[in-house]
This record gives structure tokens, C-alpha cells and sequence, in this order.
């Protein structure tokens, strides 16, 4: 056994050693320390910055629906291919395939992705079919991912395009009720946390940050067998009469609500970028015209309130010509001495002129005002104009005399519409509503009820023999209406040549249910009145839209029609 | 002897993270095949509807009304009302 040395020496170098190791471990404890707890949250978020990616989770955007349900406009899911440029450009042997799967041009995707060689985010092709896409992620190309997306499909097409307007390929409302109601429809992009590995593929779902919360739904008023009835009226006859445009409105008399509202042209909101100028707007709402003849029923209204004129009061239009100062009213023949309800009956310019002067400055303005000319309807729709309606004070004969037969104003389709649903609901006028509408609104009386009473009548004698809107007819109802032949005002006057043919109108008269007003821009046909081009449309619309509506025929029994009685109450075998 | 217990205390709730961390892990995988499942229901659902609508189109009802069917629409005098 050896003994062992105590050797100083020996002593000293152990110690050394010892210290030295012990040093070390502190070194690396320190740094532990150091890296786990003053720098934990540098380094943690350069870690996560690595891999940890936040990827939106779209929303989808509510439906727009008519006020049966049925869907007029529709977001299904689509994807969007996306890439990192910096993985994706190690990857370019694989371009061609790919660029042949979205049909896209090499050389273009190859500009694309350079120029943007810094981002982190490119897209390469927007709104492809899930089947696509699952192709293109099936080629596994490092730095290509999808985004899901919705598209916005509008089933109805043409026939409602400028009601309910279209969205942009970001789903924002870009049009219509698209763009009125665009904070209710749209939906908020949720995000969530993902894994991705060095290749930008998900590796694992992390959390969800924020729920997305899809849009709500939107009931329109619209009703789509209406709509597209006088989608189709309206079509033929701006073919027929090869006329530059038109517009249909029918309203609701009860409610307000805007049963149908159509206009040519129209266009595709499927096919986004083809739109031309001019057909995306909603004409009905946006474009104004001189009334003409279609305001005498307020201008009698006026004349009915002072007291002066009763409907029987004669006033005489003969020669068929009004001289003031050095303007001259026409009428289309002489009429001769007539009652105020033949002033309607005929149309007669000058009838309505001497009405309009024998009354007080502010009386057709205050009408007029009350019915709502000159201010916009307030249904929010984009666009919308209020037309134009000088203030009496400024006034002298000729314009009185000519706002009387309906120029030197202008209107909407949908303001025409509108108070010629003041006349048939009694005098009393309701807000327009683009959405349906489940409660008795409210509305504001506009004219005593006896004389809307007054006026009916009248207008129901433009339809009968001897009238100017015969060919609104329809059969087995009575109907109220007024036809309306406007020059167009062009530079240096009115022009000889160039009209617009308008017919306002209600029906059943007996108990009036719709409104509608049909107005075709320059007829270039033979035809160009009010009653032979705009009042067929007229009829045709009301006839279908009263049926669809199962309102019952409401004409004295001495027609052809049928009514029987049940005799004993039908029995139901079980 | 206390902390003995607090050990033994301090086991038990490590152990508990761990178990509930690997519980939300599965039930946040179900969560995630759930609403793949029903995300791909909602695209089909929406490629019906709009199949739904485009054979339901009304042009497309009244050709077929009024060519194939040979339907048309009632004349007024073909009309019986009848009161209630």
C-alpha cells in the first residue's frame, strides 16, 4: 500500500482545478440565468417571430335575400392562392406548372414575385374554386398557401342588378343596397395563431384570437316575381321602342315598401368588369326628369285645397291656346269650356295653367313640397337625388303656369311613385323602404283625405273611354293613372323630337293597393305618348303583379266576369 | 412534514398542467376537424342554393311553362270568384 504524499504542491493545483471548475459552472449558470430571465422575452418573440404566424379567418358576408327568402345575393367560399416570395422563389422549377394550373403567364408571375421579393405576403391569383385550389396545394410547392375568401354571387342576375348593387373583389359594397348596408352585411375577420414551418406549411393551430363573426342577413322588400315581371315588361318595351332607357317603380301603397324597382340598360353583377358606364346606375333613384302632365293631379290638389275650384268648376281653355307674356301654353286640340276633372281627363295644359294662376304664390309650391318634390325620399339608397323644386318667391306667371303642367321641377321615378302613393292611401304618405317591412309604419298626412277622395276619380276617367291612358286597362280591375309626355329640355330650349313617355298610376282604384310609375326615355318609334308607349307597360306590370299579389278584381259585376257563391261550405274528408 | 406536503402538492398540480394542457390540445385538434367539417358543409350548402336558384330562375320557369308544358296564363273570362 502506498502511502499517500501530502505534497503542497499537489495541494494547490487541486484547489485550482476545483476553483476552476466551479467558475466555469458559474459562467454557464449565469448565462442560463441570463438568457432564461432577463432576455426571455426578446429571444421568445424572435423565436415565435421564426415560426409563429397570425393568418386571418374570414368572415363571410350576410345574405341578401327578397321578402320571401328567396336569395338574391350569396357568398361561397373561394380561395385565394397566395405566396412568400423568398420561399417560393427557391422553388422556381416548379413556376410553370403552376402558372399553367391558375392560367396565368410565366413570364408575368416571374415579374410579379421579384418585383415584390422583400413582402411577405403576394397574391398570385384571387378567387379560384376550392377544387382548384386543392390542385394547386396537391403540387406542394414550398411558399404557396391559400386564403380562404368569398365570393358574392348574384343568382338573379340582370333582373335586380341595380337594387341590390354588387361588391368589390374585397367584399366591400361598391353599388346599391351593397354599399347602403354594407356595415350590416359585412362579417369581422376573426385571426387566429398557426405553427408554420420553414416551408410556410401549418404545422399546427395554435389559438384563435378573434371569433370571426359572419355578416347578418338583409330582407329586402323586393318581391322577385314582381321584379322580374317588370324586368321583362320593361326590356320588351325598351326594345320595341328603341328607346335610349326606362324605369319601373312600384311601391307598396300600405307600407311604403318598394315592391320592384327596374331600369334599362341593366347588366350582369356576376361579370365584374364589364360594366359601362351608365348601366350600373339605378336610374329610378338617381336620374331626374321634368314630370310633365303626371303632377296635374297635384296642381288640382292645390287648387281643390283653396277652395276655389270645386271638381265641377268650368274653366275655359278655348282657343287651346294661353298667351303669357310672350310664352304660349298649348294644348294638343281645343277643348273648349271644361270641368276641372277634364282638365285631368284630357290633359289640358291650359286648364292647368289658369288653375295654377287663379291661386296664391305659395299653393303649388306647398303641395308640391308636401308630396315630397324637391327633397330626397330618405331611403338611403346611394345616389339618390332629390330633384329640383324652386322656391315660390322667385316665381313669375309663366313658371307658375308651367310647374302647373309639370316643368321647370324635376323628379325621381321613386318621388313620382311616392306621392302618387299619398293619393291612393287617403292623403297619407309613408316612408320609403328598401327592406321589408313587418309593422304598420307610420306616415305623415300630405293632403285632407276627402279631397285624395276628389282626386281619384279623376284619374280613374283617364282610363275610360275618352282619357289619354286607355291602354292601361286592365282587366277585371279598375285602375287610376295619369299619362305624361315630356319634351326634354336640351340646350336653347325643349326639344321637338325628343320625349320621355311616363305613366303614374295606382290600382285596384276602388281600394288602392300599388303604385307605379313607368317612364321610357326617348322613344324613338312611331310611338311617343305617355299612354301608347309607357301605359301598355302599365297594364301588362299591374295585371301580373295584382294576380301574383292575389288582390281580388274589383270591377262592377257587369263584366265578363263570374262570381258564384258557395252554397253549402266544401267539406274536407279527412 | 410540511414540505413533504407541499412536494407532493406541487406534483400534483404539475402533474394537472400537464393533463390539462394535453386536454385542450385534443379537444382543440376535434375543434379544428369540426369546423373543417363544417366549413365544407357550408360550401356545399351554398353551391345548392345557387344551384337551387339557377334552375328556378324565373325565365327559366316560364320557357318551360309556356314551351314545353304548353301552359298559359287564364283568361279573365275563364275566371270564376268565388265569395267566401
Amino acid at each position: 500500500m502506498t502511502q499517500q504524499v501530502h505534497n503542497p504542491a499537489t495541494g494547490f493545483r487541486f484547489a485550482l482545478v476545483i476553483g476552476a471548475v466551479v467558475l466555469v459552472s458559474l459562467v454557464l449558470v449565469w448565462r442560463a440565468v441570463d438568457l432564461h430571465v432577463f432576455r426571455k422575452d426578446f429571444l421568445q418573440n424572435q423565436g415565435d417571430a421564426r415560426y409563429l404566424r397570425i393568418v386571418p379567418i374570414s368572415a363571410h358576408r350576410g345574405m341578401i335575400t327578397d321578402r320571401h327568402g328567396e336569395p338574391l345575393a350569396i357568398s361561397t367560399p373561394v380561395d385565394s392562392v397566395w405566396v412568400q416570395p423568398a420561399d417560393f422563389s427557391e422553388a422556381h422549377q416548379a413556376w410553370p406548372k403552376l402558372a399553367r394550373l391558375l392560367q396565368l403567364d410565366l413570364a408575368q408571375l416571374q415579374r410579379k414575385v421579384l418585383a415584390r421579393k422583400d413582402r411577405e405576403f403576394v397574391y398570385l391569383k384571387r378567387h379560384i374554386s376550392p377544387q382548384l385550389a386543392e390542385k394547386v396545394m396537391a403540387l406542394g410547392i414550398p411558399g404557396v398557401n391559400l386564403q380562404r375568401e368569398y365570393q358574392r354571387y348574384y343568382p338573379a342576375g340582370e333582373v335586380m342588378a341595380h337594387v341590390v348593387g354588387f361588391t368589390d373583389v374585397d367584399d366591400q359594397g361598391q353599388e346599391g343596397l351593397e354599399l347602403a348596408y354594407n356595415d350590416w352585411l359585412q362579417g369581422v375577420a376573426g385571426s387566429q395563431r398557426v405553427l408554420k414551418d420553414r416551408l410556410g406549411r401549418v404545422v399546427r393551430y395554435v389559438e384563435q384570437i378573434a371569433r370571426p363573426e359572419p355578416g347578418k342577413d338583409l330582407v329586402l322588400s323586393l318581391d322577385q316575381r314582381l321584379q322580374y315581371l317588370a324586368y321583362r315588361e320593361l326590356k320588351r318595351a325598351v326594345q320595341q321602342h328603341k328607346a335610349r332607357s326606362g324605369s319601373v317603380v312600384v311601391l307598396d301603397v300600405q307600407t311604403g315598401e318598394v315592391l320592384a324597382m327596374v331600369n334599362q340598360p341593366a347588366y350582369n353583377p356576376n361579370n365584374r368588369g364589364q360594366f359601362k358606364g351608365g348601366q350600373t346606375r339605378n336610374r329610378a333613384v338617381t336620374d331626374v326628369f321634368e314630370p310633365g302632365s303626371t303632377v296635374k293631379p297635384f296642381t288640382v290638389t292645390a287648387a281643390l285645397e283653396s277652395g276655389k275650384f270645386r271638381p265641377t268648376s268650368m274653366i275655359d281653355t278655348a282657343p287651346g291656346r294661353f298667351n303669357i307674356g310672350k310664352a304660349v301654353v298649348r294644348d294638343a286640340r281645343n277643348y273648349g269650356r271644361i270641368s276641372v276633372a277634364t282638365v285631368i281627363k284630357k290633359s289640358s295644359n291650359v286648364g292647368a295653367s289658369k288653375i295654377a294662376l287663379a291661386l296664391p304664390d305659395a299653393a303649388l309650391w306647398n303641395v308640391f313640397t308636401r308630396v315630397g318634390f324637391g327633397l330626397t325620399t330618405g331611403s338611403g339608397f346611394p345616389g339618390e337625388a332629390g330633384g329640383l323644386l324652386s322656391h315660390a318667391r322667385h316665381w313669375r306667371d309663366i313658371e307658375k303656369a308651367t310647374l302647373a303642367f309639370g316643368y321647370g321641377l324635376s323628379v325621381t321615378p321613386l318621388q313620382l311613385t311616392r306621392a302618387y302613393s299619398g293619393l291612393a292611401a287617403d292623403g297619407i304618405m309613408r316612408p320609403v323602404s328598401f327592406l321589408r317591412v313587418d309593422e304598420p309604419v307610420q306616415g305623415k298626412r300630405v293632403m285632407p283625405a276627402r279631397i285624395a277622395r276628389l282626386i281619384r276619380p279623376m284619374l280613374e276617367a283617364v282610363i275610360h273611354d275618352g282619357g289619354t291612358g286607355t291602354r292601361a286597362r286592365v282587366t277585371g280591375y279598375s285602375v287610376s293613372g295619369k299619362t305624361g309626355t315630356v319634351k326634354k329640355a336640351t340646350a336653347g330650349g325643349y326639344s321637338d323630337d325628343r320625349y320621355i313617355a311616363v305613366f303614374a298610376g295606382f290600382a285596384p282604384a276602388s281600394r288602392p293597393r300599388l303604385a307605379m310609375v313607368v317612364t321610357i326615355n326617348e322613344p324613338r318609334g312611331k310611338e311617343y305618348y305617355g299612354g301608347q308607349v309607357a301605359a301598355p307597360v302599365f297594364a301588362r306590370i299591374m295585371a301580373g303583379a295584382l294576380r301574383a299579389l292575389n288582390i281580388p278584381p274589383d270591377t262592377a259585376p257587369d263584366t265578363s266576369l263570374k262570381r258564384v257563391a258557395l252554397a253549402n261550405p266544401v267539406e274536407v274528408t279527412p | 412534514m410540511l414540505i413533504g406536503v407541499l412536494t407532493l402538492l406541487v406534483l400534483a398540480s404539475a402533474l394537472g398542467v400537464v393533463y390539462a394542457k394535453q386536454r385542450s390540445r385534443t379537444l382543440f385538434v376535434q375543434l379544428n376537424e369540426l369546423q373543417q367539417r363544417r366549413d365544407a358543409m357550408n360550401v356545399e350548402w351554398g353551391q345548392l342554393q345557387l344551384e337551387l336558384s339557377t334552375w328556378a330562375t324565373h325565365s327559366r320557369i316560364e320557357h318551360t311553362a309556356r314551351q314545353r308544358l304548353h301552359m298559359v296564363s287564364v283568361d279573365f273570362d275563364q275566371v270564376v270568384i268565388v265569395q267566401p
